[in-house]
C-alpha cells in the first residue's frame, strides 16, 4: 500500500515534467481564472475551437479569480510562462497596466458593448450588468433604486470589496450613480445588509438557502436558472439610476515568447467561434453579439442606463469609496 | 539532557520553511506600523479567537468527562462522528449551521409561528458559535485522551480511600486538565486567529474583519507582499504570545505509571448520571444536527455530479495520505524528543507550533515565489500541496501526541533503559503501542485537514490539477449549488472515511 501511494506521488511530479518536455508543437499558455477552465466552463470549447486551426497547443493555467490573476502576473513578473491573461476586469486594468507587463493588443475588431469601450492594451471578451437578484415568489415589492432598497426592509447579502471583484463593482456602482451621496446610500443600506461574504459563491449560496431576499449578482443570473434548471422564479431588479457594468478583458504579456500566436488568440476572442460559447458557459453577455443571437432570458432585464468608469477613474475612486463603505457599515 | 539529531533536523526544516517563506514574502520589508483599520481588525481577531477558545474548552470539559466515565450504546460511533465538524470545508460548515440557526431555518420558522422574529446568527456571537461548532469536538477528543491517560489504578485507589467525586476531581482530574487544557486552548485560539471566511460570512460586515482578511487583501487584491508580511508578523506575534501563555500555565500531570489498563474512570451514580447524559446529548445535538443538514442537502445533489469529480477525489486522497505520512513522522520525532527533555526541547516545542501562527496564504505565496523561477508552478502543484498540508497539520498532531509522550516517558523510560531497549526496538515495543491512540487520531485529523484544504492549491493549480475542495468551489462559482452540495458531501464522506480509518486503527491498537 505504502509503495503504491509513493509511486502515485512521484508519477504526479513526473507527469508534470513529461508534459514540459513533450512540447514540440508551439504552446500558447493562457492564464485565466478558475471557473473558466472548469469542464462546464468556456475553456474546453474554446480550446477545441482554437486548436482546430492554429497548429498549436492551447494550455490554460487557472489562478483563483480576477484579482488573484493580477497578483499572479505580478508575482511571476517577466519570467512568466503565460502569453495571454484572460479574466481581468476594468476595476483591475489600471493596476495591470501600471505593472508594465502588458503589450498593446493591436486588434481592430469591434465589440458590441452598450457603452463605447476602447483600450489599447486589453480586449473585452464578455461583460455583464451587476444587479440585485431575487426570487419572484418571495419578493413582490421590487425596489427600483438603491434609495428605494435602503428604504425597504428587504434583506440583502453582498460581497466584500476587499476580497471580491463583484464587491468592488458594487462600490463603484454606488459611487458612479450617486457620487458624493454614496456615503448616505451606504448608511441607508446598512440595516438591509444581512452579511458580507468573501466571494460571490458564498453570497449566492446564502441567497439560494433563503438567508436573504436579494443578492448582488448579474442581470444574467436568472437566465442561468431559466436555461440550465428550467426555473423561472429568479429575477433581477432594474434600477432607474442605471447599472454598473463589469467588463472582462484579456491582454497580451509583453514578455511572451509566442507573440504571433498570442495576437492570433486575441483576434480569435472577437470571432463567432469564441463569442458563441460565452453566454451559456460563463453566463455573461458576449463582447460581440453572436450571429445566432443571444439565448433565451438574456434580454429580460435590460437597464435603460449603463454605468462604467474608465480604468483610471475606477482606480482613483477605489480607496475613497472603500473607506466610505467601511465607515458606514462598521458601526 | 540527551541529543536528538533527528528532531533537530525536523525542527530546522519546519522552522526554515515557515519562517523562510514568511521572509520571502516580506523581502520588500514594509512598515510594521498598523493602520487604524488594522488595529480594529486586530481587536476583533483577538476577541473572537479568545472567546472561541475559552467557550470551546469550557464546554468540552463536561462532555469529555461524561464520555470518559460512561459506557452506552453508540458511544464509539458518537466519538468518531464528533470528529466530523472539524473536517468540513468552511462554507459547507457555515451552510450546515445556517440550516439550524439561520433566518429560514426550522428554528426560525418555529419562532415565526410564535410571532417572534427570526434568529440572527450574524455578528460576534455567530462567529463564536461557528468556531465552537468546529473546535469543540477537537478539544473534547484531546481531553478524552487525557482522561484515558490517567491510570485506572489511580481511580481504584481513590475509590478505595472513599474519595467523593469532588475530591477525585481535585486530585486526579484537575491535574490532568491543567496539563491538557492550555495546549488545547492555544490550538483553538490560533486556529481562530487565522479565520477569515467564517469570521466575514457570519460576522455580518466589515466590523468583523480579521487580520487574515487583511493579509488576503494585501496579497490577492493589492499585491503588496511587504504589507502582507508585516500583517503576518502581527498575526504571528499573537500566536506566539498565546503559545507562551499556554506554556506559563502548563502543568505537569505526573501520575506515575499504571499497568496501561484503560478500564474504568470512576462512574458516580445519582444525579451525576443525569448530568452526564445531558452533556452528551446536548453536545451530540449541537454537532450532529448541522451535520445532518449537510448530508440531507448533499444527497439531493448526488444525482448530477460531473464526471471530473472522481479524478479530483483520487488526487485529494493521494495528497492527504502523503501529507499525513510526513506529518505523523515529524510529529512523532518532535514529541518524543521534547518528552524526554532532549537538548533544545523548548525550541522544538515552539517550532512544532510555529506553522499554526503562519498564515497558509503567506506560506503558499512564499513557496510560489521560491519555486516559480525554476519550475512551472502547476507542475509542482500537488507536491507543494502535500508539503504545505503536512506543515499546517503538524501542530495538531504534535499537540495530540505530546501529553501522552510525556506520560510514556515518565512511566516507561526506566523500564526501557533497564531492558536496554533503544532505537527502533524501543519505538516498536514501547512507544508505538502506547501512543497508538493519539497517533491514530492525529493521523485522522491530519488526513482530513489535508483533504479539506483550499489554500495553497488555488495558487498552484493548472487546468486539470484541481483537488476536491477546489472542485466544490468551482461548482459553486458556476451557480451549481446543488451539485456543489453533492460534491461537498462526497468530500466530507471521503475525509470522514480517512479520519475514521486512522482513528479506528489507533483505538483498536490501543485496546489490544
Amino acid at each position: 500500500m505504502k509503495t503504491s501511494i509513493l509511486a502515485l506521488g512521484f508519477a504526479t511530479v513526473a507527469t508534470g515534467f513529461a508534459c514540459a518536455a513533450a512540447a514540440e508543437t508551439p504552446v500558447l499558455t493562457v492564464l485565466t481564472y478558475d471557473s473558466f477552465v472548469a469542464e462546464w466552463g468556456p475553456g474546453p470549447a474554446v480550446e477545441k475551437a482554437f486548436e482546430a486551426d492554429c497548429a498549436c497547443d492551447l494550455r490554460f493555467v487557472a489562478a483563483g479569480d480576477g484579482a488573484a490573476l493580477l497578483a499572479r502576473v505580478q508575482m511571476e513578473g517577466a519570467a512568466s510562462d503565460a502569453d495571454v491573461v484572460l479574466g481581468l476586469d476594468t476595476s483591475l486594468t489600471a493596476a495591470a497596466r501600471a505593472t508594465g507587463l502588458f503589450a498593446p493588443h493591436g486588434q481592430t475588431w469591434a465589440n458590441t458593448l452598450p457603452v463605447p469601450f476602447e483600450d489599447a492594451d486589453f480586449v473585452p471578451y464578455d461583460w455583464g450588468w451587476f444587479a440585485m437578484v431575487y426570487d419572484k415568489t418571495k419578493v413582490t415589492d421590487v425596489p427600483t433604486s438603491f434609495e428605494a432598497l435602503a428604504a425597504s426592509d428587504l434583506k440583502i447579502v453582498i460581497q466584500d470589496p476587499r476580497s471580491s471583484t463583484p464587491g468592488l463593482g458594487l462600490l463603484l456602482w454606488v459611487k458612479a450613480a450617486y457620487g458624493d451621496r454614496a456615503k448616505d446610500i451606504w448608511a441607508g443600506l446598512a440595516d438591509n445588509i444581512v452579511t458580507v461574504t468573501p466571494g460571490w459563491s458564498e453570497a449566492y449560496g446564502l441567497f439560494t438557502e433563503g438567508e436573504a431576499d436579494m443578492v448582488l449578482s448579474y442581470t444574467t443570473s436568472p437566465a442561468y436558472h431559466l436555461i440550465a434548471e428550467s426555473d423561472d422564479t429568479k429575477a433581477a431588479a432594474v434600477f432607474d439610476e442605471g447599472h454598473y457594468m463589469q467588463v472582462e478583458v484579456a491582454g497580451k504579456l509583453a514578455a511572451t515568447d509566442q507573440p504571433a500566436l498570442a495576437d492570433r488568440f486575441l483576434a480569435f476572442i472577437g470571432s463567432d467561434a469564441f463569442q458563441s460559447t460565452i453566454a451559456t458557459t460563463n453566463w455573461m453577455y458576449p463582447a460581440v453579439t453572436p450571429a445566432g443571437g443571444l439565448p433565451e432570458g438574456f434580454d429580460r432585464f435590460r437597464p435603460a442606463k449603463s454605468l462604467l468608469m474608465s480604468a483610471d477613474e475606477a482606480a482613483a475612486a477605489r480607496d475613497g469609496a472603500l473607506a466610505e463603505w467601511q465607515a458606514a457599515l462598521a458601526q | 539532557m540527551s541529543h536528538a539529531p533527528g528532531a533537530a533536523a525536523v525542527a530546522a526544516l519546519v522552522a526554515g520553511l515557515t519562517l523562510g517563506m514568511a521572509g520571502v514574502v516580506g523581502a520588500g520589508a514594509g512598515s510594521l506600523w498598523p493602520t487604524a483599520a488594522d488595529l480594529a481588525a486586530l481587536r476583533f481577531t483577538v476577541l473572537q479567537a479568545a472567546l472561541s477558545a475559552v467557550i470551546s474548552c469550557a464546554l468540552a470539559v463536561p462532555v469529555a468527562r461524561a464520555l470518559a466515565r460512561r459506557r452506552f450504546l453508540g458511544r464509539g460511533v458518537l466519538i468518531t462522528l464528533m470528529g466530523a465538524p472539524f473536517l468540513l470545508p468552511v462554507i459547507v460548515a457555515v451552510l450546515g449551521l445556517l440550516a439550524v440557526f439561520g433566518r429560514s431555518s426550522i428554528v426560525s420558522d418555529g419562532l415565526a409561528l410564535a410571532g417572534l422574529p427570526p434568529l440572527s446568527i450574524y455578528g460576534l456571537h455567530g462567529v463564536v458559535l461557528a468556531h465552537v461548532f468546529l473546535n469543540l469536538p477537537l478539544v473534547t477528543r484531546m481531553l478524552l485522551m487525557g482522561w484515558q491517560a490517567i491510570p485506572a489504578e489511580r481511580f481504584r485507589l481513590a475509590q478505595s480511600l472513599g474519595m467523593p467525586p469532588a475530591a477525585q476531581f481535585r486530585h486526579l482530574e484537575w491535574p490532568m486538565l491543567r496539563a491538557v487544557l492550555p495546549g488545547a486552548a492555544v490550538v483553538v485560539f490560533t486556529i481562530c486567529l487565522a479565520s477569515f471566511a467564517v469570521a466575514l460570512t457570519l460576522g455580518g460586515g466589515p466590523g468583523a474583519t480579521t487580520v487574515e482578511l487583511a493579509i488576503y487583501q494585501a496579497l490577492r487584491f493589492d499585491y503588496d507582499p511587504a504589507r502582507a508580511a508585516a500583517l503576518a508578523v502581527i498575526q504571528f506575534g499573537l500566536g506566539a504570545v498565546a503559545v507562551a501563555l499556554g506554556w506559563a500555565v502548563l502543568g505537569r500531570a505526573g501520575f506515575g505509571s499504571g499497568l496501561g489498563r484503560r478500564i474504568g474512570v470512576g462512574a458516580p451514580k445519582g444525579w451525576r448520571r443525569g448530568a452526564d447524559a445531558l452533556a452528551v446529548m446536548l453536545a451530540a445535538a449541537f454537532l450532529l444536527v448541522p451535520l445532518g443538514a449537510v448530508v440531507w442537502r448533499g444527497v439531493g445533489g448526488l444525482g448530477d455530479l460531473p464526471a471530473g469529480l472522481w479524478a479530483a477525489l483520487v488526487r485529494s486522497v493521494a495528497v492527504a495520505l502523503l501529507s499525513t505520512g510526513v506529518t505523523m513522522g515529524a510529529a512523532l520525532v518532535l514529541a518524543l524528543a521534547v518528552a524526554r527533555g532532549a537538548r533544545g526541547a523548548g525550541l522544538f516545542d515552539t517550532v512544532a507550533t510555529l506553522p499554526l501562527a503562519v498564515s497558509g496564504l503567506v506560506l503558499g505565496t512564499g513557496l510560489f515565489l521560491t519555486v516559480q523561477p525554476f519550475v512551472r508552478p502547476e507542475a509542482v502543484a500537488l507536491p507543494v500541496t502535500v508539503m504545505v498540508n503536512a506543515l499546517l497539520s503538524l501542530p495538531y498532531a504534535y499537540r495530540l501526541l505530546l501529553p501522552e509522550a510525556r506520560a510514556l516517558h515518565a512511566d516507561y523510560d526506566r523500564l526501557a533503559r533497564s531492558l536496554a531497549l533503544t532505537g527502533v526496538a524501543r519505538l516498536r515495543w514501547v512507544a508505538l503501542p502506547r501512543l497508538a491512540r493519539p497517533l491514530g487520531f492525529g493521523a485522522g485529523v491530519a488526513a482530513a485537514l489535508s483533504m479539506g484544504d483550499l489554500g495553497v492549491i488555488t495558487l498552484f493549480a493548472g487546468e486539470s490539477g484541481a483537488t476536491l475542495p477546489l472542485y466544490v468551489h468551482r461548482l459553486m462559482g458556476a451557480y451549481r449549488m446543488d451539485a456543489a452540495a453533492g460534491a461537498a458531501l462526497v468530500l466530507v464522506a471521503a475525509s470522514f472515511a480517512l479520519f475514521a480509518l486512522f482513528d479506528g486503527m489507533g483505538r483498536r491498537a490501543a485496546t489490544r
